[in-house]
């Protein structure tokens, strides 16, 4: 009595007898995800994050975490000699002396760009089509946790090389932790142990919060938004047969399993690709931080470039009476500003229920972003507002291209801070309104006059009508 | 005959003698010639004393040879209106013009052009000088900065005599270093540190103009991230 | 041929017109037609592609080992990988869309809210009262009790309190220090001409305390304005700032010093961080930017033997303010 096998059902009944998942697995196979491309956007971020953890595995074993100073005798001749932390030798050691590890280390740092592009895009995404409704606002809210937790990730991992550049950020950090007001002093000195630059104790912690605490919190966020999703299913986009009842699309066996499979691959390729051909942070230009020591030009990574913009932008406002400085500076623009926009996106879902659809009801259908003009409008204010603090940030850059005063530049910016926004925000309405109103695809469709001919030979314009392109 | 031929050879190398003498270097310009260039180019706003003019250009007894050539090689001067920011441009005169217009600086009292022999074994030491003293203004890799008056400019194209010139002068807004605050020894290292950034060690690959995070950030949005939603357009499905 | 794709269009517009109207803006759903289809290629020539996209990613990755062993260069290995990488992609996404079937499935939505369930989950999570009659003393105790944790938790960051405004104030300038440059050389007043621009640190201080880097910069004396009880402390027209910015704590390092007054700007020193511009001639007081004070000032002294000294110790604490800065 011979058993013939079978490669694909001996597995299966190997699972099923010691788990008895096989009911499991015929429910994920079956187990359908909508198509849409912009359904993918998640996806990049999350491989991404998946390339990070590999990436920074294999760097975190080279990579000492300490500011005990060393002097540098490595390959590159402008440092010879020259007395740097470990943490700095160690990543220049990395990137000159280890194969592959300055490619290891551009993938890290070109992934962590990507990550957090992937989450904004991935967001704004959400909240054009709605999918924030009920019953997902907690999904949400986890999302933009995790968009908070992974611009600070990135901001600690590039600190740690203790480059000029990112020793520049740490010390505005530093001046942004002490401005909270009453407590800041406290509250930067229990981060850093003791003032700026911080005691022997501070370099580990760097380490520990950024390979350890960060990333398992966002693993476990991820895991949550992803189990949430699961259970909940993906909304969609409405269409044939599509209803609030249903899910439409292509089943996670075969055909969904391949092309995640093959999209988180195309993920790692351009992260790759980038990591060995275009140069990321090349630590060696900048040297090693000292506190007397700053270059033109300093920048942090773009994903807090909105910050930068909001510090420069300020006006000196310094609360100072009393034998006391109540609010210092870099509280406006290193706090606040990124409090209030983080708090806005935080509650827009239940502002939205409240004030601008008095919709309560569950959605599984997603909304074209026409099809709420209101919250269109809105979303692409704020995102003109925080999109012009931005590119305030970069303004001395701007002046040296093209050669426009700096100092014209900021009050350029405070004031385009307050008029692009609510101009924005009206084009994008009057645009949501004449696309819903015509019928169009925004990019494809053909919008213009059809002129016939007449039986006596003549010509007449036909009344103005969309024509719809499929 | 034999005489027109022989005053036509003695002119043939006469002109042969005087034009080929634009192209050499150390020769040493005619300070007379220099005067005349002077006269009418530089007098507008200097002087025709050289003593200044007040809101117009100042006195140039004491700058010497050293501004001079450096203001005059990289174009800075002549200036078109006197508030305008000296910057890098095509010299206005000829080699052989601007040694004329030296000597005749020089001719007024100040200091020489300084001799630089750039050291490539000290440019460990180069590199700190520079980045405690000029990095910001010049940016770290010398691609050149801002401040709220001026721009520093990038330093690509500065020669190591240029260089020299400029730290011990102080043009336009920037601050000047004595030879005994910065010896001649510090200058060769430095100089050999800005050469060096002409072209920087990009090991990583293509250095997108060594500034930093803003084309870094560029190329992961418009590079990575658009060629990542291009394949998702491909494999996902259009619009509803 | 264009004629008739121009009638197509104009066909599938009157359709649609036709059908759903001049619609506000969603197409009515259409829950009648089923679209689930099962569609199997059977594309011998797309399974040819994939079988080479894959080999040629076993070949792109042979070269990235070759070359990590022969001469690692990262373009090279980043190239042969990210091309290993890219070719594996793409097989596996021709695969899924030209080689496997192609199915649509519809499933239903689990059904999310369970009125019945809920009720009931309820009740058992209220069960566990029964029987408890001391509610609201069990709640406060429970209440002070959590209360109390919490400030277990965070009262030992306040008692950084007092010893947070020494340290964050505190700088090793003193009266009678010796001013020295980055190698630890003196810095003498003969050495330094007007428009001059030094990093300076207390003799045998830490350089990386904040407190410690000044800037020092010589001026032409008549410029110089200081407050009666500060008018020595520029002699010879040297004036001495701390170098950490009072805005965020960057190295002020632009010196802006013209060499003709009159078409250019007067002196500053500059923080390229975000531009705050201080003025070297008036105390440090602002002149642009975002810092909300001025550079606290190092009193100078030139000794006897021509070298500059600390006459006493910074006017304000340095680097960015806190709460304790007056």
């Amino acid at each position: 009595m011979s058993r013939r096998r079978d490669p694909v059902a001996d597995p299966v009944r190997v699972v099923d007898e010691r788990l008895g998942a096989a009911p499991l697995l015929r429910k994920a196979f079956h187990y359908v995800f909508p198509d849409h491309w912009s359904f993918l956007l998640g996806e990049i971020a999350l491989y991404s994050f998946v390339i990070l953890v590999a990436t920074g595995t294999y760097i975190a074993l080279f990579f000492e975490p300490s500011s005990h100073e060393s002097v540098y005798h490595g390959s590159y001749a402008p440092l010879q000699g020259h007395v740097a932390s470990d943490a700095y030798v160690s990543t220049m050691r990395l990137s000159f002396e280890v194969p592959a590890g300055l490619l290891m280390r551009q993938t890290h740092h070109w992934a962590a760009l990507v990550f957090i592009a992937a989450i904004v895009v991935h967001v704004m995404r959400v909240f054009f089509t709605g999918a924030f409704r009920r019953p997902r606002e907690l999904n949400w809210v986890i999302g933009v946790t995790m968009l908070a937790l992974a611009v600070l990730e990135g901001f600690l991992g590039y600190s740690l090389v203790d480059d000029l550049m990112s020793g520049m950020g740490l010390a505005i950090a530093y001046a942004v932790a002490i401005s909270i007001p009453g407590v800041g002093g406290q509250v930067a000195t229990l981060l850093w142990d003791g003032r700026f630059p911080g005691s022997d104790h501070f370099w580990p912690r760097l380490f520990i919060g950024h390979v350890f605490l960060l990333p398992a919190v966002l693993a476990t966020l991820i895991g949550l938004h992803l189990a949430i999703i699961m259970r909940q299913h993906h909304t969609q986009f409405p269409g044939r047969g599509r209803t609030e009842g249903n899910v439409v699309g292509t089943p996670l066996w075969p055909g969904y399993a391949l092309r995640t499979l093959g999209w988180f691959f195309a993920v790692a390729a351009v992260l790759v690709l980038l990591g060995g051909l275009v140069q990321i942070n090349p630590i060696w230009i900048w040297g090693p931080y000292e506190p007397w020591q700053s270059t033109n030009g300093a920048q942090p990574d773009w994903f807090l470039g909105w910050l930068i913009g909001a510090l420069r932008t300020m006006p000196p406002l310094e609360a100072r009476f009393a034998g006391h400085t109540w609010i210092p500076n870099p509280f406006f623009g290193g706090l606040l500003f990124p409090s209030v926009c983080f708090g806005l996106l935080y509650l827009w879902p239940w502002l939205e229920q409240r004030f601008v659809t008095r919709d309560r009801r569950r959605h599984e259908l997603l909304d074209r972003p026409r099809d709420n003009p209101l919250r269109t409008a809105i979303g692409a204010g704020f995102f003109t507002w925080v999109t012009v603090v931005f590119i305030a940030g970069a303004a001395d850059r701007i002046l040296v291209t093209i050669g426009f005063p700096y100092e014209g530049q900021i009050w350029f910016f405070r004031i385009a801070d307050f008029v692009a926004p609510p101009v924005v925000a009206l084009l994008t309405y009057a645009a949501c309104r004449e696309l819903q109103r015509s019928e169009l695809h925004p990019l494809r469709a053909f919008a213009g006059r059809r002129v016939r001919r007449t039986a006596a030979g003549g010509f007449v314009a036909e009344p103005e009508r969309g024509v719809a392109r499929e | 005959m034999k005489a027109l031929a022989l005053l036509a050879a003695t002119a043939a190398l006469l002109a042969l003698a005087t034009s080929a003498s634009p192209s050499r270097a150390q020769r040493g310009g005619d300070p007379a010639r220099g005067r005349a260039l002077y006269v009418a180019g530089c007098a507008r706003c200097h002087g025709d004393d050289a003593r200044g003019i007040p809101t117009r250009g100042p006195d140039l007894h004491g700058a010497g040879a050293l501004a001079a050539d450096f203001y005059l090689r990289t174009g800075r001067m002549p200036l078109a209106e006197p508030r305008d920011e000296p910057v890098r441009a095509k010299p206005a005169y000829s080699s052989a013009e601007i040694e004329d217009l030296v000597a005749y600086l020089a001719s007024l009292g100040g200091p020489p052009v300084p001799a630089v022999r750039p050291d490539t074994t000290a440019i460990a030491r180069g590199r700190n000088l520079f980045a405690t003293n000029c990095a910001g203004c010049h940016q770290i890799a010398a691609r050149g900065g801002v401040l709220t008056g001026g721009i520093a400019p990038a330093l690509e194209q500065a020669t190591p005599t240029q260089i020299a010139e400029a730290i011990r002068l102080g043009p336009y807004l920037m601050p000047r270093f004595s030879a005994r605050e910065l010896p001649p020894e510090d200058v060769d290292a430095i100089a050999a540190y800005v050469l060096s950034m002409r072209d920087p060690p990009n090991r990583g690959g293509w250095g997108i103009g060594d500034i930093g995070p803003i084309p870094e950030g560029m190329v992961a949005w418009l590079i990575g991230l658009a060629a990542l939603i291009g394949v998702a357009r491909l494999i996902g499905e259009p619009g509803p | 041929m264009i004629a008739l794709l121009g009638r197509l269009l104009a066909l599938i517009a009157i359709v649609r017109r036709v059908l759903l109207g001049r619609g506000r803006g969603l197409p009515a759903p259409e829950p009648e037609a089923d679209p689930s289809e099962r569609r199997v290629p059977a594309d011998a020539r797309a399974e040819a592609i994939v079988a080479g996209l894959a080999l040629g990613a076993a070949a792109a990755a042979v070269a990235f080992v070759v070359f990590y062993v022969v001469d690692a260069d990262t373009r090279l290995l980043g190239l042969t990988a990210g091309l290993a990488l890219a070719l594996v992609a793409a097989a596996l996404l021709v695969a899924s869309l030209r080689v496997v079937p192609q199915v649509t499935e519809v499933e239903e939505r689990a059904q999310l809210l369970h009125p019945d369930e809920t009720g009931r989950a309820a009740e058992d999570a209220r069960s566990a009262g029964e029987g408890i009659s001391r509610r609201r003393l069990l709640t406060a105790a429970g209440g002070a009790a959590a209360a109390g944790l919490g400030a277990v938790a965070v009262v030992p960051i306040a008692s950084l309190g007092p010893s947070v405004a020494d340290r964050l104030a505190a700088s090793p300038w003193r009266r009678g220090r010796l001013l020295v440059d980055e190698e630890d050389r003196p810095l003498r007043v003969d050495d330094l001409e007007t428009g001059a621009f030094v990093t300076a640190f207390p003799q045998g201080a830490d350089k990386r305390d904040l407190g410690s880097p000044v800037v020092v910069v010589r001026l032409d004396p008549r410029t110089i304005q200081l407050r009666p009880s500060r008018r020595s402390w520029a002699p010879l027209g040297f004036v001495a700032y701390s170098k950490i910015c009072t805005h965020a704590g960057c190295a002020v390092s632009e010196f802006r010093y013209p060499l003709y007054q009159p078409t250019s700007k007067a002196p500053g020193l500059v923080c390229p961080c975000h531009y705050s511009t201080f003025d070297p001639a008036s105390e440090g007081d602002v002149t642009f930017g975002p810092a909300g004070r001025p550079l606290p000032q190092l009193p100078l002294a030139v000794d006897g033997a021509r070298q500059l000294r600390a006459a006493g110790p910074l006017s304000a604490p340095p680097g960015p303010a806190w709460w304790g800065v007056k």
